[in-house]
């Protein structure tokens, strides 16, 4: 178990490294530079602040600079905003987009099993069907589309009501979190639904529950405790990429709904072309999903010991 | 049966055809495939319906030759329409409507102690060239506001900016030339002390019309005087904040979009397919190093590279950003299929007709060509639809950030992108090209489904 959990991480941690490298090299290769969004200024100017940043250096030296630089933590400071870290831009706003992701995570995950357990159980009949045309179209409507649409129904529900009963952008409280998380965990939920439709039909005609049924047990107990709990197992392996998913997802959801999360501040670095933010948000989000991956793996391990590893 | 074997036992036998006639006409995998999609009544549908968004973007300029770059600057932001019918309006003099009798006006009052206009009204047709109205002077007043909402006013402050300040309480009356767009509009008249304004208000609902000038009708070849009405060309989409026909550009964009969507993940699974087997064929360090590497371009974070990639590769002025936007695609799109494809070769390598090949002496290519491929054939195609919708979602995401195909080019995603500024206001910009893309990825998916259902030889059997 330690061994592979030692080898698990020494892959992330090359892996993390390649995320790093490719992101260095393929933002260089980007023309113009991040000082180029200032106003023209002199040469001598110019020159100073290359130097000043490192940007006089040939680009293996600055290569270098860097990654000793990252491996201390620092992921510098800021271009465009300046006398700002990159750390702090990033300890400000990633939580923003975290419990955004992981509220929308958990809604993904408890509306995922629950549908997918009833069309299970109701296979065939109008549930199953109403519940797999629902998913069907999240499928199909890009997530941007249905924010819109959540904005719109938004608006026409304070009219209704009146007053303001839901914001329709923007961020601080509770009322904020409601439809940005329902919207950015709805394609989730429907991957999650179909994954555990299939898991429990598999489990429904396993030997232990026609046992279960011959020991005389209530049909809630059957399904509680002998169907879901074993279908549950294969969802669970698929929470990284959902993960991922997740966040990515996160970066519409943000810009639509004016969230400052971590990924508006990552578009716009990209248009500025600033390097250390760029930098900053890949290597930090990189990491984030490969020891998510990770961990998930080794809570699987735990969850389902049969295929515990090492 | 006795004695050594000759030569001329190891001959063929000749051709006996009635030993070949099998009970059952045989199937080929491509046969059945075929058979049980046929059978799949939602999938054969989704089938159909690609197969009409295909002929949508390659025959729809032939249908419907709008040029979808034209501006129509008198018919912004229109619901659809089949020719709307425009009144001609001469705009040569300026219109003054009657001014009230001083009798009427009287000596000045302050703002507190005026009442309201007793009466407000249209004079003429009103068009979105011009509204002429009217009002009752207010007794005492040395001025007028007039202001226009879309929604009837419910209290005072609800009134918004002001249309025009009218100075002299005899002057009641005035031609709204602002562009009022074609549909309900709400005027209302506040009479004022020449500083503050009075409480009481009146407002008039007018229904504006389309109108057109004289001097653009006859740009439009229409040589007919005012008050004549004329059709104006049919948008049967509506047209965009631009004034640009949407059919058209849903067409073109369709064109756009459907290539990026479907070439994307075509080059993508190539070369996955070819990757993929290579490492399978070869197997050993040489497939561990391979599939060590996909494995970190997997890790990529797929967004944050595609910007970047997209933006690397850049766009020069005038170019629409296809080239850039699939070579980022393909880039970052192929270790998906290539490890699919490695774990179907690494197991046909190991089926018993390609070692029985492989006795009688087949070579490499005869078995990567007769054997390897074919039998991958069917995982690659499903995979390949299921890879159409998550590239035709890519694009229209880049798009919507502003970062995929650059403007004007049409794309789906960019006209969602336009549409969802004005979707308040006029939800049919919007609505129509997220129908289409929610049309399309709903038809790979169902497509996906039943030809993983019709190929894939592990769920044969199961439901």
């Amino acid at each position: 178990m330690h061994r592979y959990l030692l080898r698990r991480l020494v892959e992330g941690v090359i892996t993390v490294w390649f995320i790093a490298t490719a992101t260095f090299f393929a933002m260089h290769l980007v023309p113009g530079d991040p000082l180029l969004n200032d106003k023209a200024v002199p040469k001598e100017i110019r020159a100073n602040l290359e130097q000043h940043y490192g940007l006089d250096q040939p680009l293996p030296v600055q290569y270098l600079r860097y990654l000793g630089q990252m491996v201390r933590g620092d992921f510098g400071i800021s271009f465009t905003q300046k006398n700002r870290a990159v750390n702090d831009i990033i300890r400000e706003h990633f939580p923003v987009s975290a419990s955004l992701g992981l509220v929308a995570l958990a809604i993904a995950a408890a509306g995922g099993i629950l549908w997918g357990a009833l069309t299970a159980r109701y296979r065939g009949r109008w549930p199953d069907a109403l519940i797999m045309l629902g998913v069907i179209v999240a499928i199909s409507v890009p997530g941007f589309v249905v924010a819109a649409l959540a904005q719109l129904a938004i608006v026409e529900l304070n009219r209704l009501a009146g007053r303001s009963l839901l914001p329709v952008a923007g961020w601080g409280e509770w009322r904020h979190f409601v439809v940005p998380a329902l919207v950015l965990g709805l394609g989730t939920m429907a991957y999650l639904t179909r994954l555990m439709r299939s898991s429990m039909l598999e489990v429904i005609h396993a030997d232990y529950i026609r046992t279960a049924r011959a020991k005389g047990l209530g049909e809630a107990r059957i399904f509680f405790r002998h169907q879901l709990r074993n279908a549950i197992l294969p969802v669970i392996t698929v929470l990284g990429p959902a993960v991922a998913a997740i966040t990515t997802g996160g970066f519409v959801i943000e810009l639509v709904f004016a969230i400052p999360g971590l990924g508006r501040y990552f578009v716009q670095a990209v248009q500025q072309l600033d390097y250390t933010v760029i930098m900053g948000t890949t290597v930090f989000y990189g990491a984030f999903l490969v020891f998510m991956v990770i961990a998930i793996d080794i809570l699987y391990g735990f969850i389902d010991p049969r295929i515990r590893v090492g | 049966m006795a004695g050594p074997l000759a030569a001329d036992d190891f001959l063929p036998l000749p051709p006996q055809p009635a030993m070949e006639r099998a009970v059952r006409p045989s199937r080929s995998y491509w046969q059945d495939g075929w058979r049980r999609l046929r059978q799949n009544r939602s999938a054969f549908a989704a089938l159909g319906l690609v197969l009409g968004l295909l002929l949508f973007a390659l025959a729809g300029p032939l249908l419907w030759p709008v040029d979808p770059a034209a501006q129509d600057l008198e018919q912004l932001s229109r619901p659809p329409t089949l020719g709307e019918r425009a009144l001609l309006v001469d705009l040569s003099s300026e219109w003054s409507g009657t001014p009230a009798a001083e009798s009427e006006v009287g000596a000045p009052l302050p703002a507190a102690r005026l009442g309201r206009s007793s009466a407000l009204s249209v004079v003429g047709s009103p068009t979105s060239q011009s509204v002429r109205l009217q009002w009752q002077a207010v007794p005492g007043a040395r001025g007028y506001i007039l202001y226009r909402t879309d929604h009837p006013p419910m209290e005072g402050d609800d009134l918004g900016l002001p249309l025009v300040r009218i100075i002299g309480g005899s002057e009641v009356s005035h031609e709204d030339r602002l562009n009022p767009q074609p549909g309900r509009h709400y005027y209302s008249v506040v009479a004022t002390d020449g500083v503050d304004e009075a409480d009481g208000y009146r407002t008039l609902a007018v229904e504006v019309q389309l109108g057109l000038t004289l001097d653009e009708a006859r740009r439009r070849g229409h040589e007919l005087p005012a008050g004549a009405s004329v059709t104006l060309a049919p948008h049967p989409l509506g047209t965009d904040y631009l004034g640009r026909d949407l059919l058209a550009r849903l067409i073109h964009g369709a064109r756009i979009s459907l290539f990026i969507g479907l070439t994307a993940p075509l080059l993508s699974i190539v070369i996955g397919a070819f990757y993929g087997g290579v490492a399978g064929y070869l197997g050993g360090r040489t497939d561990a190093l391979l599939m060590r590497f996909a494995d970190f371009v997997v890790a990529l974070p797929f967004l944050l590279f595609m910007i970047l990639f997209r933006i690397g590769f850049g766009i020069g002025p005038g170019e629409s950003g296809i080239a850039p936007l699939l070579l980022a695609m393909v880039l970052l799109g192929w270790p998906g299929t290539a490890r699919l494809v490695r774990g179907q070769i690494l197991r046909i390598r190991e089926e018993g007709y390609v070692q029985a090949a492989r006795l009688m002496g087949a070579g490499t290519p005869y078995l990567v060509l007769r054997h390897m491929l074919p039998n991958t054939m069917g995982v690659i195609l499903v995979s390949l639809t299921f890879a159409v919708p998550s590239a035709i979602f890519t694009e229209a995401f880049l798009s919507f950030i502003g970062m995929g195909v650059a403007p004007p080019t049409p794309s789906w995603g960019s006209m969602c992108n336009d549409g969802i500024k004005t979707m308040l206001t006029h939800p049919h910009e919007l609505l129509f090209p997220a129908l289409v893309i929610s049309l399309t990825v709903l038809a790979f998916n169902l497509l996906g489904d039943g030809l993983r259902d019709a190929l894939d030889a592990r769920l044969r059997g199961r439901e």
